[in-house]
């Protein structure tokens, strides 16, 4: 499917279960240790329920959050930071909705755990914005209706962004293979389609920013 | 106000575009609340079982939860539908499908509950599953519903003429079965609803992703057994809904709100796509027998149908689908003899409501393929044997209506089709290719003898391989609700004393672009900029019951509330204006881009901000609310006679394929889809729902298909269920044909259902003129194209689970 990386296929349950051993083990020193700092008590407890701390850069601006390691970059994006413009469709790595750009790199963020994206540089819809002023590609995806309910267009919007970063003029063939990875039952597609190629003109024009 | 427009069938921007490109807009999964729970449902892997016991030892002592909630209470009605109450929020007596839910398990934390479910201990007796349609009636099959006499619903009759001698005068006569699949919405937002107790007792306010706000509320208030106005639903924003976020998330919003209620905070409750699919209803898969007698010059002179629609375990909405069916099911043809009978049965299999169409595409598609089995057999061009029976002004629908205070322009709406796609000759050249017309794959390359895998050459590029095809179909449309019920709608206008206006509609936007719709209707009457428009979301407790948001309606019902509310607001102005300018009472004004002028006698001008400030000095009202109600229909339940709608449509679509002989894969290359809609308000949102119409359409032609193997489904996401890609469907052009019509804003009537009607009969046609044999199964995929038949999954294993 196109050329939007899936990100390593391992099982998340093992990868869970060798996380929880190291932890629980942890847990087992910890009721020793009494009267120490509130802080410090509370990320006991936070390592003791198997969180792991976890760095991330989502639209320039740094986190730091305690997260169990089974989460994914999606949940932490939508529950932990409430960057709500990403949206979880199927969850199971076929509709691009939860499309952010990792390093540049389209990625499905349902299907990658959180902790493989620390230290990265992720981009969500929320980070295209300036002020009140829309990204030539928004503003194109307005102007050519490349939309209806809505519900797909921040990973359209990623999608487009990522495919544009790497070709900035890119053919009609070239736009619906890269972003045939991004369901919409709206079926905007032709207008998702000449959204993005006017996009690529405001882009090389210069017209915004 | 004469046509001549100043915005109205403008192309113009989405109102709500911009929270849409940005990530603002709030969905309802996207919205939290203080102190909010979550629900996880309780099920049972069975189609058909009667309960035993419950066992929850084992989680309710656990910390982890906060409370289970059961049929036991609800304080309300425990079974409930929009027209026969046989679903029920829990179950408590027995499962009739595997996505019946039979408790809800509230707590912090979802991936807890999900784990705490497993130990909910359900004992229950397996029950003969029911699975065939076609076995429902039969004396000694499982009856779903022991409370009714037999797995029937709904049985419409239609008779008109003498059946008996329309076959006798036919020079020729076709039989044939078409069958349909059970087809997933597949709203690319999956249900999410928040129940929030509010301040005063006993009044919950409901928040999700809901079709039918009002239907919602109804739903709540007989569950929770509460007053209508102590259940506020507000709809938050719609991701897609094409009909089916109706009774799913009816039910969804009364458990959640039992739970609030219960625990006295708010319940969210939020679906995955897997539980999504599982448990929310389906389009009809229908069994359709056609049989049609006609004369020598291809006038029609009898139809004799016979359908079963499968409606799953519940009734839901199958006796209004279903009589759609009935209506439309001869096609836009006048015919002097005919006999239909439409039947929806229960099955153990997934329950089947409203979708987009609702309950036309399945006879287009019969009777548009048999329309070109008789062109064929009489040696004419599909367009011609339609020309020869379709319906004009004046004409008489099987039902006994005469068309009439509407242009029925569908020879027109044809016509065009014809001429843009180049129909004539290249059907003909097409079917003229005879030696083409063999699907046996003899002289194929195989990889070695024993494979039946082609080399790639051969079924990629092997130009032998690929044959083009052109096919058409046409049908007719109902607007709005019909017969079925009750067909009136409300909107509030409040303008400001600076010429800002606020627009709310009792009609939901759910991505269709109501929104813009009704915005351009107020803008053109009040002469307002589009900016000036503040559109208010849906709110049951701020605007009147306008019934739902379905049948292609909402712009023809919510569009003429909005503009007779503009209209009396304008009036009040005019009148302002007349007093102020001393004019004459009959003075003409023209309101246009935030002005209004007077071309009388010593023209004059006013901005329409001045003019709003000048109305509030006098004490005018600057707000109305308008009310559209469509005129009385009637049908007679016996006969099948009678005046179904009050207004039609007409639509025609060309698709030209090219199928691959020996994949049995479809590529649309070209849709041409030409439609009346009456007029169209904004072409741009038109053009839109041309292509999402089109596009769904090619879906149910030719890949979507969800297998019900004893009631369980097996597509649960979207690897399993295809729907359409960027990549699938080739060119799509609309062409709209305006015509006059009475009702609505300016004439305006429905567009997004007829634009998805047609599809897949207009494709199933192509593929006939390419293969030179006739498919009888939707969806036309490899294995019924390549093998005639359908393939079915020998386990409920999901491949990539
Ligand atoms: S939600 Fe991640 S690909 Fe669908
Ligand atoms: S706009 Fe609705 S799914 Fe794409």
């Amino acid at each position: 499917m196109n050329d939007k990386s899936s990100p390593r296929k391992f099982s998340r349950r093992k990868f869970v279960q060798g996380v929880s051993t190291t932890i629980i083990g942890s847990y087992v020193l910890t009721p020793g240790v009494s009267k120490i700092s509130e802080k410090l008590e509370a990320e006991t407890k936070e390592i003791a329920s198997g969180k792991k701390p976890l760095n991330l850069i989502v639209n320039k601006v740094r986190y730091e959050l305690m997260i169990s390691p089974e989460t994914t970059l999606a949940e932490v994006l939508r529950n932990e930071l409430k960057l709500t413009g990403t949206k979880l469709i199927c969850n199971h790595g076929e509709c691009g909705g939860c499309t952010v750009l990792l390093n540049g790199e389209a990625i499905y963020s349902c299907q990658m755990l959180a902790l493989d994206a620390g230290e990265k540089e992720v981009t969500t819809i929320e980070g295209l914005l300036t002020g009140e002023e829309l990204h030539p590609i928004q503003k194109a995806f307005v102007e050519h209706d490349g939309l209806q309910c809505g519900y797909c267009t921040p990973g359209q919007i990623i999608a487009a962004q990522a495919i544009l970063l790497k070709n900035s003029q890119p053919s009609k063939e070239e736009i619906l293979t890269g972003m045939s990875g991004n369901l919409c039952r709206c079926a905007a597609y032709p207008n998702i389609l000449k959204s993005v190629l006017a996009a690529a003109g405001y882009l090389t024009e210069g017209t915004n920013r | 106000m004469n046509d001549s427009f100043s915005i109205v069938g403008k192309k113009v921007f989405r109102q709500d575009a911009y929270a849409k490109v940005t990530g603002q807009a709030k969905f309802a999964d996207d919205i939290n609340f203080p102190g909010q729970l979550f629900a996880v449902m309780v099920r049972i892997a069975s189609a058909h079982a009667k309960i035993k016991s419950i066992d929850y030892s084992e989680v309710i002592n656990d910390s982890r939860l906060i409370k289970i909630i059961d049929h036991s209470n609800i304080p309300g009605n425990k079974l409930v539908g929009p027209i026969r109450n046989d679903q029920p929020i829990f179950c408590f007596d027995k499962v009739v499908t595997p996505g019946d839910v039979i408790c809800m398990l509230i707590g912090e934390n979802v991936d807890d509950l999900n784990k705490l479910k497993r130990k909910v201990k359900i004992d229950f007796e397996e029950l003969p599953v029911l699975n065939d349609p076609l076995k429902s009636l039969e004396e000694n099959s499982p009856l779903i519903h022991p409370e009714f006499e037999n797995n029937l619903i709904i049985h419409y009759p239609l008779r008109k003429g003498n059946i008996e001698k329309g076959f006798a005068d036919s020079d020729y006569i076709i039989e044939q079965t078409y069958r349909t699949a059970f087809v997933e919405h597949a709203y690319i937002e999956p249900e999410a609803v928040i129940a929030i107790p509010q301040e005063t007792p006993n009044s919950v306010k409901i928040v999700g992703s809901i079709q039918n706000p009002f239907t919602c509320r109804k739903v709540v208030a007989s569950v929770l057994n509460y007053p209508l106005a102590n259940v506020r639903v507000i709809q938050a924003e719609l991701g897609g809904s094409f009909g089916g976020k109706d009774d799913t998330m009816n039910i969804l919003s009364a458990r959640a709100a039992i739970g609030a209620m219960i625990t006295g905070r708010p319940v969210k409750i939020k679906y995955t796509r897997e539980e999504s699919i599982l448990e929310s209803y389906k389009r009809h898969p229908y069994i359709l027998n056609y049989k049609v007698g006609a004369k020598a010059d291809g006038k029609i002179t009898a139809m004799k149908i016979d359908i079963i629609a499968d409606g799953g375990a519940y009734s839901s909405m199958s006796p209004f689908v279903t009589w759609r069916s009935v209506v439309q099911a001869t096609g836009p043809y006048e015919i002097e003899n005919v006999q239909t009978d439409v039947r929806a049965v229960y099955t153990n299999n997934p329950y089947t409501g409203a979708m987009r169409g609702f309950g036309s595409p399945q006879p287009i598609f019969a009777v548009e393929s048999i329309m070109d089995e008789l062109a064929i057999k009489l040696n004419i061009t599909p367009d011609e044997i339609r020309r020869r029976n379709c319906f004009t002004s004046g004409s008489f629908t099987a039902s006994g209506q005469k068309l009439e205070k509407h242009d029925v322009n569908l020879i027109k709406v044809l016509d065009t089709a014809v001429q843009k796609s180049g129909f004539k000759e290249k059907w003909i050249k097409y079917h003229s290719l005879q030696e083409f017309k063999s699907l046996e794959h003899k002289n194929l390359s195989f990889n070695d003898a024993d494979s039946l895998i082609l080399k790639e050459q051969d079924y990629l590029n092997n130009q032998n391989y690929l044959r083009k095809g052109i096919g058409l179909a046409v049908s007719y449309r109902g607007c709005s609700l019909g017969a079925e019920g009750i067909d009136a709608a409300a909107a509030y206008l409040s303008l400001q004393n600076d010429g800002s206006l606020f627009l709310l509609c009792g009609l939901s936007e759910n991505g269709q672009g109501l929104r813009t719709t009704l915005s351009i209707v107020a803008a053109e009457v009040l002469g307002l900029t589009l900016d000036k428009i503040i559109y208010l979301d849906q709110d049951t407790s701020l605007i009147p019951d306008s019934g739902p948001t379905v049948a292609s309606r909402a712009t023809l019902m919510g569009g003429g509330a909005v503009k007779n509310a503009a209209v009396e607001i304008r009036n009040r102005l005019e009148k302002l204006l007349v007093d102020e300018w001393n004019l004459a009472g009959d003075a003409v004004f023209t309101f246009a881009n935030d002005k209004v002028k007077y071309f009388g006698g010593g023209a004059k001008e006013i901005s329409f901000n001045e003019l709003c400030a000048l109305a509030y000095k006098k004490g005018i009202s600057l707000s109305a609310m308008g009310w559209y109600k469509g005129p009385d229909v009637h049908w007679n339940e016996e006969t099948g006679q009678g005046s179904a709608y009050f207004t039609y449509v007409y639509g025609c679509q060309v698709a030209e394929v090219t199928l691959n002989m020996a994949t049995g894969e479809v590529f649309i290359d070209n849709l041409i889809a030409v439609h009346n809609p009456g007029r169209v308000i904004n072409l741009l949102g038109a053009e839109g729902q041309v292509y999402g119409g089109v596009t769904q359409g090619a879906g149910y032609a030719l890949w979507e298909e969800i297998n019900s193997e004893k009631g369980f489904i097996k597509e649960l996401n979207f690897d399993q269920y295809l729907i359409p890609t960027a990549k699938d469907v080739g060119k799509i052009k609309p062409y709209f044909i305006e015509g006059r019509d009475i009702y609505g804003p300016w004439g305006a009537k429905s567009l997004g259902e007829p634009t998805l009607e047609l599809t897949a009969a207009a494709i199933a046609n192509a593929v006939r003129n390419a293969a030179g044999k006739r498919f009888f199964n939707l969806p036309l995929n490899l294995e019924e194209i390549f093998l005639g038949k359908k393939l079915k999954a020998e386990s409920l294993n999901r491949g990539s689970a």
